[in-house]
């Protein structure tokens, strides 16, 4: 009984570490795939989807800040170009040419 | 196919009323898109819980598929949000199911692909971003607020900068919604239309068929890129929604 659950354990062992193997060479092939899903198609569409928010979300707010305060047409004209700054700071964000502010706030906790 | 079906590639998105139900004024029927939710919802559900219910201790080919989507989507989601995130898994793992069986019926011929309706996922990405603000606020008071004060920033351009932050803020549901609602559509318009000029390229007698030949080529190569698009947009809406929400768990750390 005892000799069948050591043989059953080393087993086990060398099971976990053929798998263990297995996993970072299907990691590593996950990996290459990745990159290689990174086609210009999904770029595109990811980069567009900033970008076209942005805007959007600028000229949502400055047509509410018109209706609501009725400075037409400052608001749209402010928040437009607020709209598009942010759009420009999402698509650098998303590129990686620009932190997103987490990892750079990590340093200098002020709490 | 009928003649109407072929020119027009925006066929497949209209929605139709099966039962008809107003309340209030409102106009609550019941769609072929309501359809394909609960179809949605039903095979997920299903699916995971007869996989899992034998709880094989050497899972089977199902079990195992199952367990897979369970480490794949806990393991984002502790890459994204570090453990404390692991209490929305249920959230998370919940959209990133319903969003890859959503996309996958879609790719079934004749089938409603409700991810193509930017409704739906508009509805989705704001359940995020909605939990991400409530969540943030109710953990962190106003501290949470400080996501939009990056530090380092001198004083004159604080409103400026805040101003831009809390923009790209709002802007985060809408780009959500709208990558994977743009990916569906564009890929079901593009399969259609390639689909289309086979077959009217096919009408056309010996040379048309082989000429059809191309865009029938074309459609396949489409078909298998739509499949991992339906996989890879599943998979970015549920990264995206760790890293969001790991801002409601950690905001300016």
């Amino acid at each position: 009984m005892d000799d069948g659950e050591d043989g059953l354990d080393k087993r086990l062992n060398e099971l976990g570490e053929r798998l263990a193997e297995r996993k970072t060479a299907a990691d590593r092939a996950g990996d290459k795939a990745r990159g290689a899903d990174k086609s210009a198609y999904s770029q595109a569409i990811k980069v567009s989807s900033e970008f076209i928010a942005g805007v959007l979300v600028g000229a949502l707010i400055g047509y509410l800040v018109d209706t609501l305060a009725g400075t037409r047409p400052w608001g749209m004209i402010v928040f437009l170009l607020l709209g598009f700054c942010a759009a420009v700071l999402n698509v650098m964000r998303a590129l990686g040419v620009v932190a997103t502010p987490q990892p750079r706030k990590r340093g200098d906790d002020r709490k | 196919m009928s003649a109407a079906d072929k020119v027009d590639p925006i066929h497949q998105f209209h929605l139709k009323e099966l039962v008809h139900i107003e309340f209030g004024g409102l106009n609550l029927s019941f769609t072929n898109s309501s359809l394909f939710m609960a179809i949605t919802v039903i095979a997920a559900a299903g699916f995971l819980y007869f996989m899992t219910s034998s709880r094989a201790l050497v899972p089977g080919r199902g079990q195992s598929v199952a367990e897979m989507s369970y480490e794949f989507v806990a393991n984002m989601l502790r890459d994204g949000a570090g453990s404390h995130g692991m209490k929305f898994f249920p959230l998370v793992f919940s959209l990133f199911m319903f969003i890859l069986v959503a996309n996958l019926f879609g790719m079934i011929p004749y089938f409603f692909t409700i991810t193509s309706h930017i409704i739906v996922t508009f509805a989705l990405a704001i359940l995020v971003i909605g939990l991400v603000v409530v969540y943030g606020f109710y953990k962190h008071g106003f501290h949470f607020l400080n996501l939009f004060v990056p530090s380092g920033v001198p004083g004159v351009l604080l409103p400026l900068v805040v101003a831009i932050e809390v923009i790209s803020f709002l802007s985060r549901p809408i780009s959500l919604s709208v990558r994977l609602f743009a990916n569906m559509l564009a890929g079901h318009i593009t399969l259609k239309v390639f689909a289309g000029f086979v077959f009217s390229l096919g009408s056309l007698g010996a040379i048309g068929v082989a000429g059809a030949v191309l865009p029938l080529l074309m459609a396949v190569a489409l078909t298998g890129l739509e499949f991992l698009v339906a996989f890879l947009q599943a998979y970015v809406f549920a990264v995206l929604t760790c890293m969001y929400l790991n801002d409601a768990l950690h905001p300016g750390h």
